[in-house]
């Protein structure tokens, strides 16, 4: 079980997230839903050690994992996909993954399995790893989280400027993350889609939940009017 | 002819050692956008400690190699964790200034201990031995001391391109943070850079000293070569760094044969050119 609770975030002065309390179970699909500014991406930061918080703000597992380094969290099995997928420039699509690979966890997710089950990237390991598609980036950066062998795995904007088809092949590779075992928990921008592909949900605004819930339960007009605060 | 052959031989093999001490300039300026002020300074204390650990243990300078390599990755490992991890990361200012204060600091130390006196370490016979090629004559000692340089090039060529550490060197200075998140310890890691990089001095520092006597004050020249060296192959490009060292190196020479004492003048002046003709240096592969 991965929690927040009262989780305060801030960037200097400016005050990002107010008493935050999510909750992920093992193997739970969890959708965080929420405009802009909303602090999604600054909850992500703050679980994985991006964001100095305090240590009581954080548990994995009934202990307190909060304000520790990236390093960690990724050696928790806490790991994140950032907005943008983040690839580095400089490394081939295989050496992004075995950066992560020799830094993570060990376990099912190798470097093998993920060309075989995206055999797509194969033909294109060697190449730079930004001189794949947006969509094929896309499943690069979820591959080199996956390496890492998660047990939470923090997909920030999975889908955002994907082509539909694209966003077709990254939620098919969650799904397999997801069968794993892998608890995900993922921002997407298409409340549609973050409904249907998740268990639970969070409506985030101005820093604060909103709304919470069984994503196949949710009143479409309630979490409407969470995200847009009317 | 036979004179500007020779001269030319040497200058690329003194061109070398200039490239040598610019690359652990260039690995830190890389890897973790840093520039130290105290490069020369540091290949200045190699050299003393060359001279230290001789004169203790009684051995040739480059059995000294043994002593000096691992104190110098020792030395270079705590200056990150301790002092140069709290400024790095953030503006290029902060490790300039800082690294400039150590600058000071490390002349006036190396001053109050050894005097300002000049010193040369006991190189022994392989200093003064070369080979004749037709009419040209060529020292054993250059030849050797490019030769260690270019073999450096090529292993750190090989380290960042094939290894682990070069994947996290290029991830780090790709996107600091980003690394971060798939698992590179940056602070540790940059500690084990700089011990990377001050082992190499260590290397430079004794070939340097074999060859010309120091002293204190000599560290501020080996970073202007160093420099120049870096910057005329083109920031990040660690082959860059090794033609711009050879480059100087010929102007050097070549200078110091229209007027003795013009050498290091000419190296400058080729710089400036050179400069102003690629101001983004020879094998710059994008500006960042």
């Amino acid at each position: 079980m991965l929690r927040t609770e009262r989780l305060r975030a801030c960037y200097g002065l400016f005050q990002a997230l107010f008493d935050v309390n999510i909750r992920v179970g093992p193997s739970e699909v969890v959708a965080l839903i929420g405009s802009n500014g909303a602090g999604k991406s600054t909850l992500f930061r703050s679980i994985v050690g991006s964001v100095r918080v305090s240590p009581r703000s954080v548990w994995l597992d009934d202990v307190a994992v909060g304000g520790e380094t990236e390093r960690r969290q990724l050696n928790r099995g806490v790991v994140l996909v950032p907005e943008g997928r983040q690839l580095f420039p400089s490394l081939s699509v295989l050496e992004n993954l075995q950066l992560a690979a020799r830094n993570g966890r060990r376990g099912q997710w190798t470097i093998e399995r993920l060309f075989d089950e995206l055999s797509v990237l194969r033909p294109l390991s060697k190449r730079p790893a930004t001189s794949l598609s947006g969509g094929q980036q896309q499943l690069v950066a979820i591959g080199r989280a996956l390496v890492t062998n998660p047990s939470y795995l923090l997909c920030d904007e999975v889908s955002l400027g994907l082509s539909p088809l694209a966003v077709t092949d990254v939620y098919s590779l969650l799904k397999k993350a997801s069968a794993d075992g892998t608890a995900i928990v993922l921002v997407e921008q298409n409340v549609n889609r973050a409904l249907s592909e998740s268990d639970r949900f969070y409506c985030l605004q101005k820093g604060r939940v909103m709304l919470e819930g069984e994503s196949a339960a949710a009143d479409r007009a309630k979490v409407a009017q969470a995200y847009f605060g009317v | 002819m036979a004179i500007a052959c020779e001269t030319l031989i040497d200058g690329l093999l003194l061109g070398a050692l200039y490239a040598l001490f610019g690359l652990g300039l260039s690995i830190s300026l890389g890897v973790m956008r840093m520039i130290n002020i105290a490069h020369g300074d540091f290949i200045v204390v190699g050299a003393y400690l060359t001279s230290l650990t001789m004169q203790s243990a009684g051995v040739q300078p480059l059995t000294s190699l043994v002593v000096v390599v691992p104190a110098m990755f020792i030395l270079g490992w705590l200056l990150q964790r301790l002092l140069l991890n709290y400024v790095v990361g953030g503006s290029m200012f902060a490790p300039l200034l800082v690294t400039f204060g150590l600058s000071v600091i490390i002349q006036n130390l190396l001053q109050e201990t050894f005097t300002a006196d000049t010193r040369s370490l006991q190189a022994g016979d392989i200093a003064r031995r070369g080979f004749e090629v037709g009419s040209i004559s060529i020292g054993i000692l250059p030849l050797l001391s490019a030769g260690v340089a270019v073999l450096l090039f090529a292993l750190t060529h090989l380290l960042l391109a094939r290894t682990h550490f070069g994947r996290q060197s290029r991830a780090v200075a790709d996107d600091p943070a980003t690394a971060r998140l798939i698992g590179v310890d940056d602070r540790n890691f940059f500690a084990i850079v700089t011990g990377f990089v001050f082992a190499v001095i260590a290397i430079a520092s004794v070939l340097y000293a074999m060859r010309t006597p120091f002293s204190p004050s000599a560290g501020p020249e080996r970073l202007l070569y160093s420099f120049e060296a870096v910057v005329l192959g083109g920031l990040g490009s660690l082959w860059g760094t090794l033609a711009g060292g050879l480059v100087i190196g010929v102007a050097q020479l070549f200078g110091a044969r229209i007027s003795s004492g013009l050498g290091p003048f000419f190296g400058h002046l080729i710089f400036l050119l050179l400069l102003l003709a690629r101001p983004n240096g020879f094998f710059n592969r994008q500006a960042r």
